[in-house]
């Protein structure tokens, strides 16, 4: 079982190396997601950023005003899980009194 | 359990160092618009500053600085200002999140910036508190109230 194991994480690490071969380069112009217009003719959405977001929102850094305004139901989303984890701590950590003196 | 409050350098560093982080994490909360950082860095760092005053003081004297009880309620609170700036944009005749219906009178690109600061306010003071919160659940120390 534990050579079946390495086996398929073996091939499963050989699989991701040789998508990795696939990807576009780190900045490449030409790439699909670098480009002005998406393969559909649409604008593309990181092209709209860069060209729209001070105008829009009055904010230089860029990545602030995408995560906190365009996106910012996915940020609201990122808080309540982050709610979420306090509240788990609380509940399962926090000592009872009651089960103390018991 | 040994105090660690018995050693001075580490209590007078601390007590000096403490503040100031406590103000530069309200500076990343509030620059985010300009430079790197935002709330949730920010509100690490204010965490920091409160946690380190708890590590090097122990937790009883630390409950001068932020109750441990307090971790959870402001977490809720920080989630609801967030909740509320979207909503606020409802009840004015928008979408939800839709800065541009807030109530400010400002043009309409620096009220979607003032929308920013309020969500970013929202998101430092809950992962403040929640990392606080988190931080005493771990330590499991209930104070006598």
């Amino acid at each position: 079982m534990k050579y079946i194991n390495a086996f398929i994480l073996l091939v499963f690490l050989s699989l991701l190396i040789y998508a990795s071969t696939g990807l576009p380069n780190r900045g490449d112009i030409d790439a699909v997601v670098n480009r002005d217009r998406s393969p559909s003719g649409t604008q593309n959405a990181s092209s709209y950023y860069i060209r729209n977001a001070y105008k829009d929102t009055h904010t230089p850094n860029m990545v602030t005003a995408i995560l906190a305004d365009y996106r910012a139901f996915d940020t609201l989303g990122e808080e309540t899980v982050i709610l979420t984890a306090g509240l788990i701590c609380f509940l399962l950590l926090r000592k009872r009194r009651k089960d103390d003196e018991e | 359990m040994k105090s660690n409050a018995d050693n001075p350098i580490t209590t007078l560093i601390s007590s000096i160092v403490a503040p100031f982080i406590l103000l530069f994490g309200m500076y990343i909360i509030v620059h985010g618009h300009y430079s790197p950082g935002g709330g949730f860095q920010g509100g690490a760092m204010l965490a920091a500053s409160v946690i380190l005053l708890r590590l090097v003081l122990g937790s009883e004297i630390g409950q001068l600085q932020f109750k441990s009880t307090w971790g959870t309620p402001l977490g809720s609170l920080g989630v609801l200002i967030y909740f509320g700036t979207g909503l606020a944009a409802v009840f004015f005749g928008g979408t939800f999140l839709n800065y541009h219906f807030l109530p400010i009178a400002q043009e309409a690109s620096m009220k979607r910036s003032f929308g920013i600061l309020f969500v970013e306010i929202g998101v430092g003071l809950a992962v403040m508190a929640i990392l606080i919160a988190i931080y005493d659940d771990l330590l499991g120390e209930e104070p006598d109230d």
